[in-house]
């Protein structure tokens, strides 16, 4: 659990030396607390998984500040990309053991493949898993290293409705275990709801914070359709600014 | 109509394939009787004699050894090199050059400013073949390095892997196809250098025997120990490459 303290002046693509290159997020400032799951809200194409990669380490090309409560290196970051990202050619059960330190107690693996009932498939490569089953993998790995942050980019995209149903129910019962500060991408205002503390809608070209959402749902109702399709559409009313950003 | 063969089907097509190929070799020799082109049956005595009396284990010996080591070090130093320009394009652009003339050097140019440079030695023989192996190996292994998947190297990086696990897990799978036909064309190629190493500087091994028979135009010696060659370099793949290959690739659908 950290907290996460952004502020980004100018993030430029592909690089910020060529002439032709254009703002990709321009004054972007956003303060997540300890332990709290944000959800980011903008249309496709606007630098969510630019701004998760800022925040991940992968891209330092930008200018501004990315501070966590804890020191860099001492943060574990939890990445569940858009792709499942398995490497094909290791189990299952290797993949996860891949990103945990040496001698990891197997029961850590074991508790977290059963409740994504994956204890049945963890000697199986990748290439013969359902889209389905591979994300399952990718949530397992990025939980098992236990992440202070944990980053998501629409994890759960081109998914069956039941299967997504299913997966962020489990999502939401091992966050309420551990409380990891969570950064979520969707374009799915539904999911978006059922999941989050807090939304963020972001603009396109250059990516700026537009609104600013606490959600007040209380959290044993979120999955109930109802009080979701409330929410959203007193949310749509009151700011109608949003809905071309869905 | 297309009909795959059974595995029975194709070992019976291939030992029949074979059968008809000695009987065209038995029936040409036959016909023209002449002692440039012995029958196979003369063929496999002077084989027979030959691996009794120790010379063909000797020579096929040296010619191994040869082969043997010059293949290690210039897959090893090839594949550090190879990923080393496929990681950073700056000493790509700069060896690139390079490159380019190593690969284009004949063989036998080689060979023959290693002997002029190093004396007749054992060294400057290997040496020979790794400088004609080396750039094709490198090559190969480059192309492999530059193609390795970003979105892998990311996961890694973001779950701040140890360089050891980005190394043998991550990226090493990724070369194993690109290094098994490093090493499949390297044998290919070797073993033909490595003859004509021998045949110029050395005073034993296959090339050397080879070179003697030919001053005798014994046809007869040339082939059995030809015969001799094929078959082992066919036990290496079969018994060594092919399995690697296979392990290599067990995790595809």
């Amino acid at each position: 659990m950290t907290e996460i303290n952004l502020t980004i002046e100018q993030k430029k693509f592909p690089k910020s030396n060529q002439p032709q290159s254009e703002n990709i997020i321009a004054d972007l400032n956003l303060n997540i607390h300890s332990g709290e799951f944000v959800c980011l809200i903008g249309p496709s194409g606007c630098g969510k998984t630019t701004l998760l990669n800022l925040v991940a380490g992968l891209d330092e090309n930008y200018q501004g500040k990315i501070t966590f409560g804890a020191p860099h290196n001492d943060c574990r970051i939890g990445y569940v990309f858009q792709n499942p990202r398995l490497l094909p050619w290791r189990t299952v059960r290797e993949n996860i053991e891949l990103v945990l330190p040496r001698h990891t107690p197997s029961h850590t693996i074991d508790d977290l493949l059963a409740s994504m009932k994956l204890t049945a498939t963890q000697d199986t490569y990748p290439q013969r898993l359902s889209l389905g089953m591979s994300r399952r993998v990718a949530l397992v790995r990025a939980f098992a290293i236990n992440p202070d942050i944990l980053l998501m980019d629409e994890p759960f995209v081109s998914l069956d409705a039941p299967t997504a149903r299913k997966i962020r129910k489990k999502l939401l019962t091992l966050w309420e275990q551990q409380f990891h500060t969570v950064l979520f991408v969707t374009h799915d205002l539904r999911e978006a709801i059922t999941l989050a503390d807090r939304l963020i809608f972001l603009s396109s070209s250059p990516m700026t914070i537009v609104r600013d959402v606490k959600i007040t749902v209380p959290r044993p109702q979120r999955f109930d359709d109802r009080q979701i399709e409330s929410f959203r559409h007193e949310l749509l009313s009151k700011y109608p600014d949003l809905t071309p950003l869905l | 109509m297309i009909s795959t063969a059974s595995p029975q089907r194709a070992r019976y097509l291939a030992g029949l394939s074979l059968f008809v190929f000695i009987l065209l070799w038995h029936s040409i020799a036959s016909w023209l009787a002449t002692p440039v082109l012995p029958e196979p049956i003369k063929v496999a005595e002077v084989l027979w004699s030959e691996i009794h009396n120790g010379d063909l284990i000797h020579h096929l010996g040296m010619t191994l050894f040869r082969l043997t080591l010059s293949f290690i070090i210039a897959m090893i130093l090839g594949s550090a090199l190879g990923i080393l320009l496929g990681r950073t394009p700056t000493i790509d652009h700069f060896f690139d050059n390079w490159l380019i003339i190593f690969l284009n050097i004949p063989a036998l140019v080689t060979i023959i400013l290693c002997y002029v440079w190093f004396g007749l030695s054992e060294v400057a023989a290997i040496l020979a073949v790794v400088v004609n192996k080396l750039p094709n190996v490198i090559v190969t292994l480059r192309e492999g390095a530059k193609s390795l998947d970003k979105d892998l190297l990311e996961m890694a990086q973001s779950y701040r892997l140890s360089r050891k696990k980005i190394l043998t897990q991550v990226i090493w799978p990724q070369l194993h196809p690109y290094f098994m036909a490093a090493a499949r064309s390297g044998i290919a190629l070797i073993w033909k250098i490595v003859l004509v190493v021998e045949l110029l500087g050395r005073s034993d091994g296959m090339g050397f025997q080879l070179h003697l028979f030919f001053q005798l135009f014994d046809v007869a010696s040339i082939l059995a120990y030809t015969l001799a060659f094929i078959t082992v370099i066919q036990v290496i793949e079969i018994s060594v490459l092919k399995p690697l290959d296979h392990y290599g690739r067990r995790w595809q659908r």
